[in-house]
């Protein structure tokens, strides 16, 4: 995983609340038993029309939101499926950080997972941000991960708040799984006083 | 002070806690399916790991598998190599997996209940957000990633935060046609779809005392529509009885034991919850979905609401994309909407209880010539007991399908889709753009106001 410290990038605005995982990535391209090249399918439904043609009226399709890795939407965003396609379409599309009100469960604690930092504002300053990329389009945003801040040319400073232990994965892109596997003593001690408690769950089954 | 049932569970299950540090629980039931697995897997190959506890999962096939013609090979071809590779993948890490020509095989939430997999007191998860069904049985379950599904294979563990508790007390006795989907969606059009974002919930009161456990089940798995974590309901007699003499549950004098122990997982009477809310549940009339977010519901007797009365400026907007997307016009009322489709089935009411409240709507009645209107049920299990007690033949002879077991059209990975424009009345969990298939419109209803729908043509109040 690509460690995420300091980033600087353009900013699309994306101004719709509950956007879901379905929408994020459409069920059809989660057949595929792979985690890379999702993309070019992220909000595939939205990007295009039923023809096949690109759908300008869609935010991301802006011209001025190319090559954008920074995404500020609106309250709730990931609700919806559990996938993880949804984080790794993002990823691959190029975003870094993902800016909102407020993020569902299963989505934030994927996004860490996959270098992508979710960003939780007040709804002051979503609004200061949106007016700010609507004035500007094309803005680009700085997102410190250290100072846990979020620095706009307007002069806009938002602190966010960051769990430690997710602040660290982060910036050193580190494995869960080898961080957890340090405590194998624990799990080992913890499975055998399960099975003095609860013996039926050990049993073969 | 006295502790909350998940409280209780937490406890009960750290491995590892540090201040400042993310706490490590244990998982005792990691459930699996073909979607979120296949990378998960891949990662434990490159790094040369094993599945710490192969004995403590369960997978099945339930997402891509068709719900017709099976004896005919899968015509597409990136479905068929997900469902082959997670045969080769249980195989070869020691995985149990009813696959295609089990009987057992089905949708993973209602195949474990069904094998008497879950317990009270356990963390369950599964690369599934609708793992929260199993919550019904006083279990804290809930859906992970595709890095945790790997996480938990190497580890048998989660890194997990503590959730906040919020308990949803229901009151009052339900009235005839209104079931836990009723209550469900009431609730997440009362508190949002964000409303119980960082929460577990727990649902207590007479009302949810009454429901059987398969109404529990359809209850806490819509939890996680309402943005909820996991739902749970604290085990009483009704969970105990459910468990005993399935497949997976302890026997003998080891299942006395283990009841006692099951009984200890619910709230004290002290404990204390960081949100409490009240709901007079015989005031629920039968809902209706009627745009393209949960939240977006009302009462049968109701009408599609105003775009220029929501309560603010991101809902108005919301509103008008949804009622675009779903071609109604504002005011129209609920049971003035026609459908084309129905479908009955689903991890939140494929279950024999949902069933039998469906068929008992049709009452000689055909369905609708303009309705095409399937049944999927949610187990080869399930599908056994419907068709002994005969449900399928008054399925069939008023017209409806009768299909195998998997999730079918409540997410349409397989060929059961909607087209562009076609309207549905569906007894799935989520009615989001797209979801039923490209330019579908989805109503989240209860499946015997699914069924009256069917036979209708459009959706009547069944009282």
């Amino acid at each position: 995983m690509e460690p995420l410290v300091k980033h600087r990038g353009i900013a699309a605005l994306m101004p719709r609340i509950n956007v879901d995982t379905d929408q994020i990535i459409p069920k059809q391209f989660m057949k595929r038993t792979e985690k890379c090249g999702y993309g070019k399918y992220l909000f595939s439904n939205w990007k295009y029309r039923e023809d096949g043609t690109l759908n300008l009226d869609f935010e991301l399709n802006r011209e001025e939101f190319k090559g954008a890795s920074i995404l500020v939407a609106g309250d709730n965003f990931g609700c919806g499926s559990s996938r993880e396609h949804a984080p790794w379409a993002i990823s691959d599309y190029g975003f870094r950080v993902i800016v909102s009100t407020s993020f569902a469960d299963i989505f934030f604690s994927n996004c860490f997972k996959n270098g992508i930092l979710p960003v939780t504002v007040t709804a002051e300053a979503l609004k200061s941000l949106s007016d700010e990329i609507e004035a500007t389009p094309g803005v680009s945003f700085d997102v410190d991960v250290e100072k846990q801040e979020l620095v706009t040319p307007g002069g806009t400073v938002i602190p966010y708040e960051l769990d430690g232990f997710r602040k660290e994965s982060l910036m050193k892109g580190m494995d869960d799984i080898d961080r957890t596997l340090k405590h194998t003593d624990k799990i080992y001690i913890f499975e055998e006083k399960q099975n003095l408690k609860t013996p039926w769950l050990w049993k073969a089954m | 002070m006295g502790q909350n049932m998940y409280e209780k569970i937490w406890d009960a299950h750290v491995i590892h806690e540090n201040t400042g540090q993310t706490p490590i629980v244990y998982v005792d039931r990691h459930l699996m399916h073909e979607v979120t697995s296949p990378q998960a897997f891949s990662g434990l190959r490159e790094k040369s790991r094993k599945i710490r506890r192969p004995d403590f999962c369960l997978a099945t096939m339930d997402h891509v598998v068709p719900t017709k013609d099976r004896d005919k090979p899968l015509a597409d071809a990136v479905a068929r190599n997900q469902l082959e590779t997670l045969a080769s993948n249980c195989k070869e890490f020691g995985v149990r997996c009813f696959d295609m020509t089990s009987e057992k095989q089905g949708v993973i939430h209602v195949i474990a209940p069904e094998q008497g997999f879950v317990h009270p007191g356990m963390i369950v998860v599964c690369g599934d957000s609708h793992t929260a069904t199993h919550g019904a049985f006083g279990s804290l379950a809930f859906g992970i990633g595709t890095s945790e599904v790997e996480h938990v294979m190497a580890t048998q563990s989660l890194q997990q935060k503590r959730s906040k508790t919020m308990r949803v007390t229901f009151e009052g006795r339900l009235t005839d046609g209104v079931s836990a989907k009723d209550l469900a969606l009431a609730l997440i059009g009362r508190i949002g779809t964000a409303g119980g974002t960082g929460y577990v919930m727990e649902f207590a009161g007479d009302t949810v005392g009454d429901l059987s456990m398969e109404g529990r089940m359809t209850l806490c798995n819509m939890a996680i529509e309402a943005g909820a974590r996991a739902g749970m309901v604290a085990p009483d007699e009704k969970t105990v009885a459910y468990l005993k003499g399935r497949e997976f549950a302890p026997r003998d004098r080891e299942f006395d034991q283990a009841a006692a122990y099951w009984n200890t997982f619910t709230s004290d009477e002290d404990a204390v919850f960081d949100t409490e809310l009240i709901i007079r549940a015989d005031e629920i009339a039968p809902q209706v979905t009627w745009g393209t977010s949960p939240e977006q519901v009302t009462d049968v007797t109701g009408c599609v609401p105003h775009p220029d009365r929501q309560k603010s400026d991101d809902a108005r907007k919301a509103c008008e994309n949804a009622l675009e997307y779903m071609g109604l016009e504002p005011g129209t009322p609920v049971t003035d909407i026609t459908i084309d489709y129905v479908f009955i089935g689903s991890c939140t009411n494929g279950r024999i209880e949902d069933f039998r409240e469906a068929a008992a709507m049709i009452h000689g009645g055909k369905v609708h010539p303009n309705v095409t209107a399937i049944v999927v049920p949610g187990s080869g299990l399930v599908k056994k007991q419907a068709e002994e007690e005969g449900l399928h033949k008054l399925f069939l002879e008023a017209g409806f399908e009768w299909r195998e077991p998997g999730c079918s059209m409540c997410l349409a990975m397989n060929d059961d889709v909607l087209q562009p424009g076609q309207r549905c009345a569906s007894t799935s969990n989520r009615n989001f753009e797209g979801r039923q298939g490209q330019g579908g419109r989805t109503h989240l209803v209860s499946p015997a106001m699914a069924a009256a729908a069917a036979i209708a043509g459009k959706f009547t109040d069944i009282r």
